[in-house]
């Protein structure tokens, strides 16, 4: 009744072609959460200091990004944009859409990280003589970052795993590329094994770096 | 010298000091008493600029702390402030806690930081804990971290706001001690405290708070011995 044969021979084949797939997956991720860094640090500090339009702004870009779909996300930056005659390239589709997804996640736990600062620190620092600038980035953020340095990492392996979506709009990331030669040779579970196999690598990988990294930078 | 005149804080309607005129003098040592929501921290947060007055002026050395044109970062150069609540900077050892406002703030060199702060560590009975994390510190020893860190940046002035009270009876006596030895060394201090020791045994004057008033202002003799008031007397003799 199992008389399924596995093949495993045509996925080594294109095994090259999956390993450089697999690292456009994690260029990809790694953008999109560089750029989600930068963007969900200005939305959380609009949202803890700022009011009116910004404020509202920043509050749905938040309220989208983490209750919608990714996917509906991505379809959005291509479907949704193609609508209005703007096309994107596929790989530009994911990275927009990961990045909006990623800096709405990453907006509220720097929110929460700044918010786990008590005041005093800016005002002792500020009785030394301290620029508000100066404060900010040498007493206050140093400590936000260690509070946030997990859920980022967390994010970081989200963004991996996210980015295969990106078969759906046709980008040939790692998964994109699984499809393309698993619909080819109709070894379908063979090349999705190996596949995930591969991910679950990449994800081991980045949490074992961010483990020996976080044991160098914080010591207290 | 410290100089305010006429000085009205609100903090919306609330109406928390009205009409203070008080001199510090260069070397002196003032003790500020009073009730709970009486306006001491109201008051030194004006001295250094942390809060914005409604009314009247506040001077050190003739630099205006509230005009516009007054460099506030250079002039909380010369004032230093400890606060009730220790607050050391978590994430840096307690040698890089003191030696960070020098470095960034004075722009000293690294090396010459590292002294400061050496030399600040050791004045405060701290020179064996360079490079201990403030977790690792008792809220006494925090308290006295907090004190080097203020030090090194060679203030003229310090300003405490009951440095004490937030420390368990066995801790208050070394941060005492601390305070003393500054003022023996010459130091131009404002304590607002609750240590009515301290404050007889230390000050040049006694200055007690009532309400957003200063009541009274005086040696020590005089406020704990023959107040004027009514209302420090009444203070006085509840606290003791
Ligand atoms: N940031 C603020 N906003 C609004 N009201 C404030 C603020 N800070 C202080 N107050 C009010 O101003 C009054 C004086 O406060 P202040 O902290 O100066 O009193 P204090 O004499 O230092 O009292 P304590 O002994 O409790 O420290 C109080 O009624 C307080 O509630
Ligand atoms: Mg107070």
């Amino acid at each position: 009744m199992f008389d399924y044969n596995f093949h495993w021979r045509p996925v080594m084949k294109s095994l090259p072609d999956l390993i450089d797939a697999a690292f456009l997956t994690l260029q990809v991720a790694v953008l999109a959460m560089i750029i989600g860094i930068i963007i969900g640090l200005c939305l959380a500090l609009i949202r803890l200091h700022l009011k009116g339009p910004l404020y509202w702004f920043a509050s749905s870009w938040v309220e989208v990004a983490r209750n919608t779909p990714a996917l509906f996300q991505l379809f959005f930056f291509g479907f949704g944009l193609g609508a209005f005659g703007l096309h994107l390239s596929p790989y530009l589709i994911v990275l927009a859409g990961l990045s909006f997804n990623c800096a709405g996640y990453l907006a509220e736990n720097f929110r929460g990280g700044f918010q786990a600062i008590p005041d005093t620190q800016m005002r002792a620092s500020r009785t030394l003589g301290m620029t508000a600038w100066q404060a900010y980035t040498r007493v206050v953020i140093p400590q936000v970052f260690r509070i946030v340095y997990h859920p980022v990492t967390n994010q970081m392996v989200w963004a991996v795993l996210m980015s295969s979506l990106g078969m759906l709009v046709g980008f040939r990331e790692l998964s994109g590329e699984t499809q393309f030669f698993a619909s080819r040779t109709f070894r379908i579970f063979e090349y999705f094994a190996v596949t995930a196999v591969i991910y679950y690598v990449i994800v081991k990988l980045i949490l074992g770096a961010a483990r020996l990294l976080a044991a160098r930078l914080f010591r207290y | 010298m410290i100089e305010i005149r006429d000085l009205h804080k609100y903090f919306g309607a609330l109406h928390v000091l009205k009409g203070i005129d008080l001199d510090v003098q260069k070397g002196e040592v003032l003790s500020i008493i009073g009730a709970s929501g009486s306006g001491k921290s109201t008051l030194l947060y004006c001295i250094n600029g942390l809060e914005p007055i409604q009314q009247g002026k506040v001077a050190v050395d003739e630099t205006n702390v509230h005009a516009k044109s007054t460099d506030i970062n250079k002039l909380r150069q010369k004032l230093g402030m400890v606060f009730q609540q220790w607050n050391s900077f978590p994430h840096l050892t307690a040698l890089e806690n003191v030696a960070l406002a020098p470095r960034i703030v004075k722009g000293k060199p690294r090396a010459e930081a590292r002294d400061i702060a050496v030399k600040q560590l050791t004045h405060v009975g701290l020179g064996d804990k360079l490079d201990v994390y403030p977790s690792a510190l008792s809220g006494g020893q925090q308290q006295r971290l907090a004190i080097a860190r203020a030090l090194a940046m060679e203030p003229e002035y310090m300003l405490f706001d009951e440095a004490t009270s937030a420390l368990d009876p066995e801790l208050v006596g070394e941060v005492l001690d601390t305070m003393r030895l500054l003022a023996e060394e010459g130091m131009t201090m404002i304590c607002v405290t609750h240590e009515m020791g301290f404050a007889r045994d230390v000050s040049d004057r006694v200055a007690f708070f009532h309400q957003g008033v200063m009541e009274e202002i005086g040696p020590p003799e005089q406020i704990f011995g023959q107040a004027k008031s009514e209302h420090t007397r009444k203070f006085l003799a509840n606290v003791r």
